[in-house]
């Protein structure tokens, strides 16, 4: 296995490209992770795919993440790329705000984002801008609500005010 | 007489249809699952189709969100149902990789036997399901006993066969059973050759091979850029597999090959698992050498030494105040976690499954996302099979394996 590209040199090439746009650095558990600026998403996936060093052209994963308490940018966008053949995955985060949660389509690069990104869509509202058929995939059409959002709790499992006999509660 | 033909009269205004609209699922037999394609038909030929996933979202995603770590073992058992040990293991390295626990050898090894086990029973499953769906029922009614002895060896291991909550953080509830042994014995010697008669009635069939050879194919191009993860990436040539990438379990002690195909095409997927299943075969057997070669008390270790996440002895809870206590905070689910945010995959049935788990130190996690192959890759169904003819697309549904509780989660 070759390990020539080092964590080191993702962060030096980030930095030179996009400079105070890049938030945050972090490795957490061995994978080295960054926070973008939102609306700069696809301008970093199109160069960790497109540089040569880089070659980060698999999209391994795309989910979001509802923060309430981080006000002003609610909801976290996370990719995990993976660099397969230097083996080397990454984590790239994005933040926005909760009215407004606009994220660049990551579709022209990865066909495989399209229902990654309408499962996040689905769950946490993230709109992505320029996804062909930006609908709901799991849950029924019909819903008017994002589920996975921490507004949502789930039924008190201690609650008592309930009689249904049915299910035995 | 003669009857003069009548045509039916449509409605004013609308179009005649050169196409036929055909509904594949959500309840059909060929579809293997809850999930629906609506086909555009001109003839036999497919135009368009249009694939509807979600028939069977129970939110797990969400139900984790309130659940100590050791309850959401249960939600992994049903994902992917055909290997659910795979799953279940799947989950325990991810704590374990967020907590710090480091298992011993011998339980690596012995995780390594149960998940290629199950492996092979989930492979078995995929590859007898191709020939059912281009009409050969035999072989899936022959090794539909296999499938069951290696069931019987996860009741000998945990107790249960299908959602099998298998093992603990740490290690397995209890240390495998002679009996366990002796069956795992018994399918190390007989399934072989029950799976050479296996490949033998497909590989020298005729019309199998007329059926799947440059049907549903993908190139290793699309397959990448879709996503596509195991047996399926493989078959179509990129020898990315993430026991060997991103070893884990100890599978860096193990001596096995990556089978790759060429083309891609169903053919390939199913000789792909076929080689799979004759290289887990090997694995097992490396690994219950090392199993066997522990001596004295190292051959009693089955868990690893983490006494704030694995459920002490009762005898122990009934003796000893520490372990009365852990006993209390576990079952409660009362151990708070530390915070952080973890990412591990392991090589699954259907390629790299992956938990992305996030704990802000609380006694839940934060925020729980299942990575599933068979969610990212069904995408590309609608490609694969536009122009080709419906058969083949029966046959592509079934060898790209697709489990309806992988996909919706």
């Amino acid at each position: 296995m070759n390990m020539s590209l080092t964590h080191e040199m993702i962060k030096e090439k980030l930095d030179a490209q996009f400079g105070d746009r890049i938030l945050s650095w972090e490795e957490s558990y061995g994978m080295p992770c960054f926070t973008v600026k939102a609306d700069h998403n696809l301008k970093a996936l199109s160069f960790l795919y497109d540089d040569p060093t880089m070659g980060f052209q698999f999209l391994t994963d795309l989910t979001a993440v509802h923060y309430p308490d981080r006000k002003g940018e609610e909801i976290a966008v996370v990719y995990h790329l993976h660099n397969l053949k230097e083996n080397v995955r990454l984590r790239m985060k994005l933040y926005v705000p909760i009215e407004k949660p606009d994220v660049y389509t990551a579709i022209g690069l990865f066909s495989g984002a399209n229902w990654m990104e309408r499962e996040t869509y689905d769950f946490f509202g993230v709109n992505f801008i320029g996804h062909p058929n930006l609908k709901r995939i799991l849950n029924v059409d019909e819903m008017d609500y994002f589920p996975l959002r921490k507004e949502f709790p789930l039924e008190d499992q201690t609650r008592i005010d309930k009689d249904d006999e049915m299910f035995g509660r | 007489m003669m009857v003069e033909q009548v045509n039916i009269h449509l409605p004013e205004g609308s179009i005649e249809k050169q196409t036929t609209t055909l509904n594949l699922g959500p309840t059909h037999p060929a579809t293997h699952g809850v999930f629906q394609n609506i086909l555009e038909m001109d003839g036999e030929r497919i135009i368009k189709a249009d694939s509807t996933v979600g028939y069977i979202h129970r939110a797990f995603e969400k139900l984790a969100e309130r659940r100590p770590l050791n309850q959401i073992t249960t939600l992994t058992d049903r994902l992917n149902y055909c290997s659910a040990p795979l799953n279940n293991m799947g989950w325990h390295l991810t704590c374990e990789k967020l907590l710090g626990v480091k298992t011993p050898k011998r339980v690596d090894y012995l995780r390594v036997i149960i998940m290629e086990l199950s492996r092979i029973s989930d492979h078995l499953i995929c590859n007898s399901i191709v020939g059912v769906d281009t009409g050969a029922y035999t072989g899936f009614l022959y090794v539909m006993q296999y499938r069951e002895l290696v069931y019987e060896i996860y009741e000998e291991v945990c107790g249960s066969r299908l959602t099998t909550n298998m093992g603990r953080i740490g290690g397995f509830e209890r240390n495998f059973s002679a009996v366990a042994f002796q069956k795992i014995e018994k399918f190390l010697e007989e399934f072989p050759k029950v799976w050479k008669e296996f490949e033998n009635l497909f590989n020298r069939n005729r019309i199998f091979i007329e059926r799947t050879v440059g049907t549903g194919a993908i190139s290793a191009e699309r397959a990448l850029n879709y996503g596509f993860t195991g047996p399926n990436l493989r078959a179509a040539g990129v020898d990315y597999d993430v026991r060997v990438h991103s070893p884990y379990s100890s599978y860096e002690d193990f001596d096995f090959i990556i089978p790759v195909g060429t083309t891609g095409d169903n053919n390939d997927r199913f000789q792909v698992r076929n080689e799979e299943i004759w290289q887990s075969l090997s694995i097992i057997r490396q690994a219950y050498q090392k199993v066997q070669s522990f001596k004295g008390t190292e051959a009693d270790v089955y868990h690893a030494d983490a006494p704030e996440y694995y459920l002490p002895a009762k005898a122990d809870v009934y003796t000893k105040m520490e372990a009365l206590i852990y006993h209390f905070k576990i079952v409660m689910g009362e151990t708070e976690i530390p915070a952080g945010e973890v990412y591990q995959s392991i090589e699954g049935g259907n390629g790299e499954l992956g938990f992305y788990l996030i704990s802000d130190g609380g006694r839940t996690p934060y925020r729980l996302h299942f990575r599933r192959p068979c969610f990212i890759y069904y995408q590309a169904y609608s490609e694969i099979v536009k122009d080709t003819m419906l058969s083949d697309a029966i046959v592509t549904l079934s060898s790209l394996n697709l489990i309806a509780g992988e996909m919706d989660a």
